[in-house]
């Protein structure tokens, strides 16, 4: 076991598929000799040169559109869009072929291959490089959408994806990228994809957080627990699309509470979806409403405002308290 | 049949004032020295705004933003040919243009700052706000071309910029296209600076110019000296009066260099040499012009400290402004989602200000 943040976990994960398996290659801008704008993909380009590494043009829709067709003929592309908040060139591509290549020909055709890109906000970054935008992705279907929050969960997802049968829109939480360390197995680790993960097991609510604000969430539930005797089980979602409904839904018949925190704007997000799933098959175990403790419906602010409008460990602790208390 | 030629093309190369300050004197544009001095102390004005928000940013009291050093003449030269009727259409390196056209220091510093209060220029200066994603901008400027000749408008286009990885882009190609079709106003200026982030400018086409992309959509193109105040200049003042008596659409590469980094989160070390940018600095736009005025005898050593000191001046008033500034309406994000209020939107504002009572007012994060 080594401590690593998630870029190097990242990293670790690129380097050990793209040793394991020749077809894996590695293409985007600035990928290549600059390591990548974050140096998630440091050192590639000199341990397996320029055609598995390639430093692509500028031009979204062509990366990912040429990755297709390198998937459809053997291949097995992990793009990136340098920030989430640029993958919208690549829309038409990802709606228009990639969802739909296996539905299209009955599953002899298959589009295997990832694009990855780094979101959220709280970096202090320019117009266009702090979104959420995990439901326009998870709206497709035929696009598997993955969040890693941790070094060793997005190391042993990224592996994952590499690895699936279908497009998986990997969405990196660059406010984790150095956050923090923890320790990850040398020897390769795979998480299956469409699997929740209860990170902590509880009796009295249910809070269900994914990426960069399961961090926030576990400050807050520390908290509370410091403060009163609860019990609280916490679900990591990891998988956006397709979602672990048996997690969330067998976890909420127990505790009969629930609460949601997202990163993205209020409606038409993730927790909606997992409010919807809970209202299917669990609403007669439910003692409170569940409750969602998001961003808000505004365009998202430059980063001067940034800080009130994403949901932090306060707003997160007083949404467990309500729902405890209802 | 033999095969038989149907089209001949060329591009040309302008430049005015060499590297040591050489002027062709046939080429020379007619100039006041009014805009002589408008457009190099524009130039200076650029550079020094740079150098304060660089050690602004370092010291954490600035945000992420896209240095301009080198880059000066390229765009001033092509604003200063601009009038208030023109419209102005940028991406994110064009900051030396957008003082030009009235967007004050401090408007500047809150942009970069995290304040979209930086982009309080009002529609009637017809300058956009910064656009981010690249390219994006240009089919925009093509739109508002459109609606200038719909609307019989005379002596004004549009201008627009973008750099060399912008021409990789879907948007540029569609843009220049819809433009030569549509036989529109608009004058496209790449700002071919060599650099997108880290990636070379051979390694982003294999076009030997980017100007001859133009010949693909049929319209003039031209490759000019990007340091050159007075190319750049005399190649959109041609390109703006051939727009203005409806010859549609020019294309202008100006050759020149991002002598820094891409933004400050990039270390160019990482993949070009010290060596190259070096000789680049000895192209620097700024010295060059100034050579040009000295010989004209409208510039000495004294004007320069003079005009030196009250740009010093104008740029820590801007920072005092800025640091002093703390009028920000927390929740005018609410207000602007959309042009008609909402029960959903109020509410949620309501929420947020509830919040904001309860656990307190939070700033940007750390830098």
């Amino acid at each position: 076991m080594v401590k690593m943040n998630m870029v190097q976990a990242l990293n670790l994960a690129l380097e050990q598929e793209m040793t394991r398996d020749n077809s894996v290659i590695v293409l985007g801008e600035d990928v290549g000799v600059d390591g990548g704008v974050f140096r998630v993909t440091d050192g590639l380009y000199d341990k397996f040169g320029g055609e598995r590494v390639i430093d692509t043009p500028l031009a979204e829709s062509t990366i990912f559109g040429g990755a297709i067709g390198m998937a459809m003929a053997g291949l097995k592309p992990v793009t990136e869009m340098q920030f989430s908040g640029f993958a919208y060139f690549m829309l038409a591509q990802l709606e228009g072929h990639a969802s739909r290549y296996r539905s299209r020909t009955h599953g002899l055709w298959s589009v295997p291959l990832v694009v990855r890109m780094p979101y959220g906000g709280a970096v202090r970054a320019l117009e266009h490089h702090s979104e959420s935008r995990e439901a326009t992705f998870a709206h497709f279907p035929g696009v598997k959408v993955v969040i890693p929050s941790t070094p060793r969960n997005a190391r042993a997802l990224l592996a994952a994806s590499i690895r699936d049968p279908d497009p998986v829109v990997f969405m990196e939480p660059k406010r984790s990228y150095r956050a923090f360390r923890e320790e990850v197995p040398e020897e390769e680790e795979v998480l299956e994809i469409g699997k929740a993960q209860v990170v902590q097991q509880g009796s009295d609510l249910t809070v269900v957080a994914w990426g960069a604000m399961m961090r926030s969430t576990l400050q807050a539930v520390a908290a509370i627990q410091e403060r009163r005797s609860v019990s609280i089980e916490l679900i990591d979602l990891l998988t956006i699309s397709p979602m672990d409904g048996n997690t969330i839904v067998s976890s909420v018949e127990k505790t009969g509470r629930c609460l949601v925190v997202q990163e993205a704007p209020k409606s038409f997000g993730v927790a909606s979806e997992i409010i919807a799933k809970i209202n299917d098959k669990a609403l007669l175990s439910l003692e409170a409403p569940v409750k969602r403790v998001t961003h808000y419906d505004v365009v998202t602010p430059y980063f001067g405002r940034e800080l009130m409008f994403i949901p932090d460990v306060e707003r997160i602790s007083r949404g467990i308290e309500e729902t405890l208390d209802f | 049949m033999p095969l038989h030629e149907i089209g001949n093309y060329s591009i040309s190369f302008l430049q005015v004032l060499d590297e040591h300050g050489n002027l062709d004197e046939e080429l020379e544009p007619e100039l006041s020295e009014e805009q002589l001095i408008r457009v190099y102390r524009s130039m200076v004005l650029a550079r020094e705004v740079d150098q304060r928000m660089l050690n602004l940013q370092r010291q954490g009291r600035m945000g992420t933003f896209a240095p301009c050093t080198g880059q000066e003449a390229a765009v001033c030269g092509p604003t200063l040919a601009m009038t208030p009727k023109d419209w102005f259409v940028c991406s994110f390196r064009e900051t030396p243009g957008r003082l030009m056209r009235g967007e004050t220091i401090l408007q500047t510093f809150l942009y970069y700052n995290g304040y979209e209060e930086g982009n309080l220029l009002p529609p009637a200066s017809r300058t956009l706000p910064v656009s981010v994603p690249v390219s994006t901008q240009i089919p925009h400027a093509v739109g508002i071309a459109y609606a200038m000749k719909y609307r019989g408008e005379k002596d004004s286009a549009v201008v627009a910029f973008f750099g060399d990885g912008g021409t990789s882009q879907g948007d540029f190609h569609e843009a220049l296209n819809f433009a030569s079709l549509w036989r529109v106003p608009v004058v496209f200026i790449c700002q071919n600076n060599q650099w997108a982030i880290s990636v070379p400018r051979n390694k982003q086409s294999h076009s030997k110019t980017l100007a001859q992309k133009a010949i693909a959509y049929d319209m003039p193109g031209i490759q000019v000296d990007g340091n050159d105040a007075l190319a750049m200049y005399k190649a959109t003042r041609e390109a703006l009066d051939n727009a203005y008596v409806g010859e549609g659409p020019t294309l202008i590469e100006a050759i020149t260099y991002r002598l820094l980094m891409h933004t400050t989160s990039d270390d160019p070390k990482k993949y070009r040499s010290e060596e190259e940018v070096q000789e680049w600095w000895q192209r620097d736009p700024i010295p060059r012009l100034k050579r040009y005025l000295e010989r004209k005898g409208i510039w000495n050593e004294l004007i320069q400290a003079e005009m030196d000191d009250e740009i010093k001046k104008e740029i820590e008033a801007a920072v005092k402004e800025l640091e002093q500034k703390t009028d920000f309406k927390p929740d005018a994000p609410f207000d602007h989602v959309f042009g008609t209020p909402h029960q959903e939107i109020e509410e949620q504002r309501a929420d947020f200000l509830a919040n904001l009572a309860e656990f307190g007012k939070k700033g940007a994060a750390h830098g």
